[in-house]
């Protein structure tokens, strides 16, 4: 574009923040379809055009698989959209995943100086919406390219757990011409992408390309394969003839709040919730065959991605009073602030500073209240936020019909309970050394929410990159 | 993989209840008594947890005996010799803890008696002596009598009609057992939960240690989810991961039997939808 040459730093500065259209609220919970649309190649480039190509670029810095961003981002400038995701795909294989999920507002963003200028992290170059543009642009072409692999070496991988931490060592170590077996308790692959995201937030055709794209590369999936139970990880390397495994199980192990009336019919984990909704299509029911609770009140427990999804699932599903009960306030929700608006957008009501004290059921042993107690913030705690405290004789019912407990996962134990020489830390995660994530274990590497408690997809790449690259160092040196 | 569970023989034991071998070698080598799988029969089916009621290592496959009560049960009963079922995930859940008792009294109520069957088995193989007792409505409902009396060294039959054998329930006989002198070290009991309940109750009496194997409502059998979950002594256990064997005199009965009748309202549209005369 010739207009785009002359500009100037100060005129870049003056563009706002291009939104990306979206899907009316009204009628969006009327469907599960994506809610955003995405940019088209005006919106793309004219938001592409903020960015001030600094030198020092901390936007990459930022980014926890370190994309260049500045790079990608002055091709899609020129119009130039292969290179553009091909730079990206250089550090980060699930472009069109990260486009939509990540907390760039955490991240790359965060450190914009864009945003710096005029004030506000809302305003620097929407990196994530420009990911997502390029990476889409790339699905419109077709078939994406499959990537070179090495003459094989004869050395075998396994690779237990399909999320984005094993589909992300599956890809650098399939890529060095290692045999890869990727090993999946469920019947479909993809981890929380495919059981947890929701379709109106992740597609599941996105995931499941990538999955097709690693098949194509020469990786063997095994679905319903439950390591742990099936085969010990002892058994792969001993008995199977893997020269190295990685373990990247997730964290799911979904946690209650151990009040009065958790076990009544209608209380659901938000992983329930979400798998019944997503991977068992329950929204379908009953052209597909597992049920869920459809009914007209719900109350969700959480203040995290997790919660929200929850939410608007259930809004998806027919609630036509979704309450939100989180018991510090609104600053303090570990939720992305998109996730947070577009659930309000769709008429999730936040109950803020409220903690459930009690469900209560019907004779028949169904949900029909919940006794909350109402909170007022404290002394920060260890982790930095106030600290929500119980105001006394608060109590207070709202009454619903299901409730859906969303206030986090423990690391799943079918691992570590039968691999009994892998050192975990006390949460039960397993313990791996941050620059290989090698465990103490030869041969056993391991990656993702199993080793960070429940973190991000991002989070879970950068860690399945890290050990991919030390289980090809390993494969070649054979030193530990 | 894909369509790799082939059904290798079908046979129906009662009108209501069939029993299918299935080719699963790497299940088959693995599996031990007490242990369970999951299946879907088809891409739009529900996964339901099947305990495993025999296997052999050697042929590679697997026996499950099914009582049909929904729409998944049914489709399937439908499927026949040569028909692949979608998915197989297995041996889940931990498998029962056998060693030498002395007595053990193998319970097996209805269905309840094929999975009790390899219990029996691997108990005896152990050195203990097995009495089972099998317990039916009425006799058609008492399944498996050769296998059991195989796999034991003596067996009482009850049926609630007095068709068969002993009238009366599973607990009349284990109570006219113990009324006997029988030094009873282990009660195994599998089959409705109100029977395992009642078994329970009568064994706390006597302080017999107690096994349930309990059949709740599951989705991925892997811990992830809860849906499964059971109180056992005042705590919350995922019955796919802690299970399925629990000490009888700690769960919770009257709250497993009504989470177990969470989805009977829908279960019944399903079955209506799809099987509309034929039930
Ligand atoms: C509802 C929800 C919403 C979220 N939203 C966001 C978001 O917006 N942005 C973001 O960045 N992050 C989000 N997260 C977090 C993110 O999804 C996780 O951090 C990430 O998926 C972790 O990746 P992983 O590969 O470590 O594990 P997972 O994605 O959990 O995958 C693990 C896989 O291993 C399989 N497995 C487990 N045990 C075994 C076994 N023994 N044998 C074989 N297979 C096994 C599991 O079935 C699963 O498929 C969300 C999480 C949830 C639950
Ligand atoms: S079935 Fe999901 S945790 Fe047991």
């Amino acid at each position: 574009m010739e207009e785009e040459k002359k500009l100037t730093p100060r005129e870049r500065l003056k563009i706002p923040p291009q939104p990306m259209p979206e899907q009316d609220p009204k009628e969006r919970i009327g469907n599960v379809d994506e809610v955003p649309y995405g940019y088209d190649e005006e919106l793309a480039r004219t938001e592409a055009m903020r960015c001030l190509q600094c030198k020092n670029a901390p936007c990459i810095a930022a980014c926890p698989v370190e994309i260049d961003i500045p790079a990608f981002i002055k091709f899609i400038v020129d119009g130039k959209y292969r290179e553009a995701i091909n730079k990206i795909k250089e550090t980060n294989i699930l472009p069109a995943v990260c486009g939509r999920v990540c907390p760039q507002e955490e991240q790359c963003q965060r450190t914009c100086i864009v945003g710096k200028s005029r004030k506000s992290i809302d305003e620097a170059v929407q990196i994530g919406k420009l990911e997502r543009f390029a990476a889409d642009w790339e699905m419109k072409q077709g078939e994406a390219e499959v990537p070179d692999v090495k003459p094989p070496t004869g050395k075998r991988v396994a690779i237990v757990g399909s999320g984005p931490a094993g589909l992300t060592v599956a890809a650098d170590v399939r890529r060095e011409g290692h045999e890869v077996t990727m090993f999946e308790a469920l019947h479909k692959p993809g981890g929380v992408l495919i059981y947890g995201i929701p379709e109106f937030r992740l597609p599941k055709r996105i995931v499941m390309r990538e999955v097709e794209n690693l098949e194509r590369m020469g990786v063997k999936l095994e679905r319903n394969k439950v390591i742990g139970k099936l085969y010990t990880i002892d058994e792969l390397l001993e008995d199977e003839g893997y020269d190295a495994v990685f373990v990247g199980t997730g964290a799911g192990l979904p946690l209650f709040m151990r009040i009065p009336g958790e076990n009544l019919n209608g209380v659901y984990s938000a992983n329930e919730y979400l798998t019944r909704a997503n991977l068992m299509q329950a929204y379908s029911f009953p052209e597909t065959d597992t049920p869920i609770a459809l009914v007209k009140n719900v109350a969700v427990f959480g203040g995290g991605n997790v919660a929200m999804d929850s939410a608007r699932t259930a809004l998806r599903l027919g609630a036509e009073n979704v309450y939100l009960v989180y018991r510090r306030s609104r600053i303090e929700m570990p939720a992305r602030i998109e996730e947070v608006h577009h659930a309000e957008e769709e008429g999730v009501q936040l109950c803020l500073l409220q903690n459930p004290t009690r469900i209560i059921g019907d004779k028949n042993g169904w949900v029909n209240a919940v006794e909350c107690i109402k909170m007022e913030l404290g002394e920060p705690d260890a982790s930095g936020r106030r600290r929500p405290v119980p105001i006394k004789d608060s109590e207070f019912t709202i009454d619903v019909d299901a409730c859906i407990v969303a206030i986090g996962n423990a690391s799943n134990p079918l691992v570590p309970d039968t691999t009994p020489d892998l050192e975990t830390n006390r949460w039960g995660n397993i313990i791996a050394d941050d620059e290989t994530m090698k465990t103490n274990k030869r041969g056993v590497f391991a990656g993702g929410d199993i080793v960070l408690g429940a973190a991000t997809v991002i989070l879970a790449m950068g860690q399945g990159r890290t050990a991919a690259a030390a289980i090809n160092e390993y494969l070649k040196t054979d030193e530990w | 993989m894909i369509g790799m569970s082939k059904i290798l023989e079908k046979e129906f034991i009662t009108p209501e209840v069939f029993r299918m071998k299935i080719d699963a070698p790497d299940i088959a080598r693995k599996r031990k008594a007490g242990q369970f799988i999951i299946l879907r029969t088809c891409d739009e089916g529900e996964r339901i947890p099947l305990t495993i009621a025999d296997a052999d290592a050697d042929e590679g496959w697997l026996e499950l005996v099914v009582q049909v009560v929904g729409k998944t049960t049914k489709f399937f009963s439908r499927l026949e010799v040569g028909d692949s079922i979608c998915d197989l995930v297995g041996p889940l859940g931990r498998p029962t803890h056998i060693e030498r008792y002395g007595n053990v009294v193998v319970i097996g109520g209805g269905i309840g008696i094929a999975p009790s069957h390899p219990i029996a088995g691997a108990m005896k193989a152990a050195g203990n002596k097995v009495i089972s007792i099998l317990g039916g409505r009425t006799k058609d409902l008492v399944i498996m009598e050769d296998k059991m009396k195989a796999a034991s060294d003596q067996i009482v039959i009850t049926t609630d009609d007095g068709s068969y054998g002993m009238k009366g329930l599973v607990t009349d006989a284990l109570q006219k057992l113990i009324d006997n002198g029988v030094n009873v070290d282990l009660v195994v009991a599998i089959g409705p939960p109100i029977m395992m309940k009642f078994v329970s109750l009568l064994t706390k009496k006597y302080e017999i240690p107690t096994l349930v194997s309990l059949n709740t409502i599951m989705v991925d059998g892997t811990g992830m989810c809860g849906a499964c979950r059971v109180t056992v002594g005042g705590e919350t256990k995922f019955v796919c991961v802690d299970g399925p064997e629990f000490d009888g005199h700690k769960v919770d009965f009257d709250e497993m039997m009504m989470r177990q009748r969470m989805y009977v309202e829908q279960e019944k549209e399903s079955m209506e939808r799809h099987c509309p005369h034929n039930h």
